[in-house]
């Protein structure tokens, strides 16, 4: 009898191509996603040495980061930014790779338009020179960041030199609370391993909890796992993968969709398949999630209080809470819920699906966004603007005095003009808070979209199950 | 890529932990389209005010450092995003040693690819590293990557472990998309394999 296997070990072992010793392999890469930040580089490269790109067709641009969530006919006004957009550009059409210009409904973020064109599928690896890659992985696609050394790497070989990665299991299990979505899950993941808790391994998501969410809401907990340290986040592909796929731009048709979803279902793991390292967690235990620091692994039930680096034994620690908690403005004992916000962004590669939208205009339907907050809804995609836009979330958004602005990446990581203040404190739907990510001096607390669109509405952070 | 044989010069400590990529280099500098030049902006917002002067109390901006060919940092060093900036900044820099308890993935494999060498050690020998980084210019370190070993100032001499495959690339400076594609004909193979089983792809 052959030894149980992960889903994590399946897609391993069929994509390996050579050997280059006992641990290291060359494996191959099904799909590569690019955008205009960690690209420019490898094209160069490509250039300065006469390589081609092995599979233009199994390759997807888009410009994301850099891209004005303003008016677009105006082209970028950041030279910088522009000429960052427009080399990717002439780098799509020197090296014939299918891409979505900036002006059409497609583009969005890379994270969001593979999966809603059926580019990202089960059983593949998925790369891209981007860390929340990773949020591929709710397909059951091997996924995960590269740099733009292994961007030119995939580009010129449709390869990449890898070593295994271990098997983590992460099992949550039961009904998630009134008021908690993925992110809450995901977040309360990290507070528990840590941001180093998952390095060197892939986590595979189990249990009904993960079986009953969405795939909006699985990518959003795959996307995450790179805050956890894990490079990749596995959901076994299941009827929730196949309904969501069929039908896609990319997506195999006729035969080839009987053919490929026959295969989909060997994918996940065999009962009794070994993990190296396993956490279990309690969907019923789970409380609406924020951070209050500059680190992911920062992060407390919205009922708790800013913890007391008095309370920290180990130095180094102390000091690094001491030193958030001065970037962050905050006071020990201080109760989260009495935090109050100056912006609030609700978008990105974790949280800018329609689901997500749908979760954050429930919440702003019929409300105020509060006297001196600025609250920014950015979609993830033109596609996923429009569909907003037919269901008339955006028209509740905009009565609620939020703003509606066009696809990006935007203030997740302020590439472009969207960026906090010095000393701003901004509710975020996105994944980093760390120290500058939202614009110098900027203070980011992480949560779900629903918490962000409450912390509008009162002006400080608020747990949503008191606004329902 | 430079190769990677032995290195002596100064270590910086930066005991800090989690020091992610937007802490190493911050994403105004990711805008440039090329690989070069990026080591004004290492550490960028804890290094300068906002008015671009220098921070004193930041240990690259002491005299004893201001010439660190080594970084000695705390845990989880590089974590955050996947941006090559950050080993790039870093290399501009002239640092081309981090040495911690551990590394993100991601920033672990870039350093590889543009001749870095990251040292993962046990808490104590970091610690120990530390201590002698805090002395500054006597804390003249030389790292043997044939030999895998630190030796410190005082004579004193840590081992350190790597997997071969990597050491190769660092010690002969190798460009592995080259390598790779010499291989041209398993990937061929591969991918005709792949064909039959798996047409939609």
């Amino acid at each position: 009898m052959t030894k149980p296997r992960t889903l994590f070990d399946k897609i391993w072992e069929s994509h390996l191509v050579d050997k280059q010793d006992e641990e290291t392999f060359l494996i191959y890469i099904d799909r590569h996603l690019v955008h205009e930040v960690t690209s420019p580089q490898a094209f160069e490269g490509l250039r300065m040495s006469g390589r081609k790109v092995r599979r233009p067709e199994a390759t997807l641009a888009v410009a994301d980061h850099n891209v004005p969530t303003t008016d677009r006919s105006q082209g970028i006004a950041d030279p910088e930014s522009r000429t960052q957009v427009e080399f990717l550009e002439r780098n799509v059409a020197e090296f014939g790779i299918p891409y979505f210009p900036v002006t059409d409904i497609r583009q969005g973020i890379v994270h969001i338009i593979g999966p809603e064109q059926g580019f990202t599928q089960p059983g593949t690896t998925m790369v891209c020179g981007d860390s929340h890659t990773a949020t591929h992985g709710a397909f059951g696609s091997l996924a995960f960041g590269i740099g733009t050394s292994e961007v030119e790497h995939v580009l010129a070989t449709q390869t990449l030199i890898q070593r295994a990665a271990k098997n983590m299991r992460v099992n949550v299990e039961g009904k998630l609370p009134l008021g908690c979505t993925a992110k809450d899950i995901a977040l309360a993941i990290i507070g528990k391993i840590g941001t180093a808790g998952g390095t060197g391994h892939v986590i595979e998501y189990t249990g009904s909890t993960i079986r009953d969410l969405s795939m909006e809401g699985r990518m959003t907990l795959c996307n995450m796992t790179i805050e956890a340290g894990a490079r990749a986040g596995l959901v076994a592909p299941d009827d929730t993968t196949f309904e969501y796929l069929m039908g896609r731009p990319m997506s195999p048709k006729g035969a080839a969709w009987e053919q490929a979803v026959a295969y989909w279902r060997t994918l996940p793991s065999d009962p009794g398949a070994k993990y190296d390292k396993e956490v279990t967690l309690n969907a019923a235990d789970i409380v609406p999630q924020v951070t209050w620091g500059t680190s992911p692994e920062d992060v407390l039930p919205i009922t708790g209080s800013v913890p007391d680096p008095a309370d920290v034994h180990d130095e180094q620690h102390r000091l690094s809470m001491q030193r958030s908690l001065d970037y962050m403005g905050l006071t020990p004992r201080t109760k989260l819920s009495d935090v109050k916000v100056q912006r609030v962004f609700i978008g990105s590669c974790t949280n800018g699906r329609i689901e997500d939208l749908r979760a954050a205009a429930q919440v702003a339907k019929g409300r105020k966004v509060a006297p001196g907050v600025n609250a920014l809804v950015v979609p993830g995609s033109g596609l996923v603007k429009h569909q907003a836009e037919e269901e008339g979330l955006d028209q509740i958004f905009i009565d609620a005095g939020f703003e509606w602005r066009e696809a990006g990446c935007s203030m997740c990581l302020a590439m472009n003009a969207d960026k906090l203040e010095p000393e701003e404190r901004c509710a975020s739907t996105s994944n980093r808070n760390f120290e500058g990510r939202q614009g110098r001096g900027g203070r980011t607390h992480l949560m779900s979209p629903a918490m962000a669109a409450a912390a509008a509405v009162t002006g400080h952070l608020t747990d949503v199950r008191d606004l329902t | 890529m430079q190769k990677f044989t032995t290195l002596t010069g100064v270590a910086a400590p930066l005991p800090m932990i989690n020091v992610d990529t937007d802490k190493i280099i911050p994403k105004q500098y990711l805008k440039t389209i090329q690989r070069t030049g990026l080591g004004k902006a290492l550490f960028d917002e804890i290094r300068f005010n906002p008015d671009g002067s220098e921070k004193p109390d930041f240990v690259l901006n002491k005299p004893a450092y201001r010439k660190a060919k080594i970084l000695v940092a705390g845990e989880n060093f590089g974590c955050g995003s996947s941006r090559e900036h950050a080993p790039w900044a870093l290399l501009d820099f002239g640092i081309t040693c981090v040495i911690s308890t551990s590394f993100a993935d991601i920033f672990y494999n870039n350093c590889f690819k543009n001749g870095i060498l990251p040292i993962k050690l046990p808490q104590e020998d970091v610690d120990k590293l530390m201590e002698d980084a805090e002395r500054g210019a006597n804390a003249v370190v030389t790292i043997d990557l044939e030999k895998q070993e630190i030796r410190g100032p005082d004579g004193g001499c840590i081992k350190f472990d790597l997997d071969p495959y990597r050491k190769h690339l660092l010690l002969e400076g190798l460009d592995d998309v080259g390598l790779t594609l010499q291989k041209g004909s398993a990937i061929d193979d591969y991918e005709a394999k792949r064909r039959a089983a798996t047409p939609w792809l």
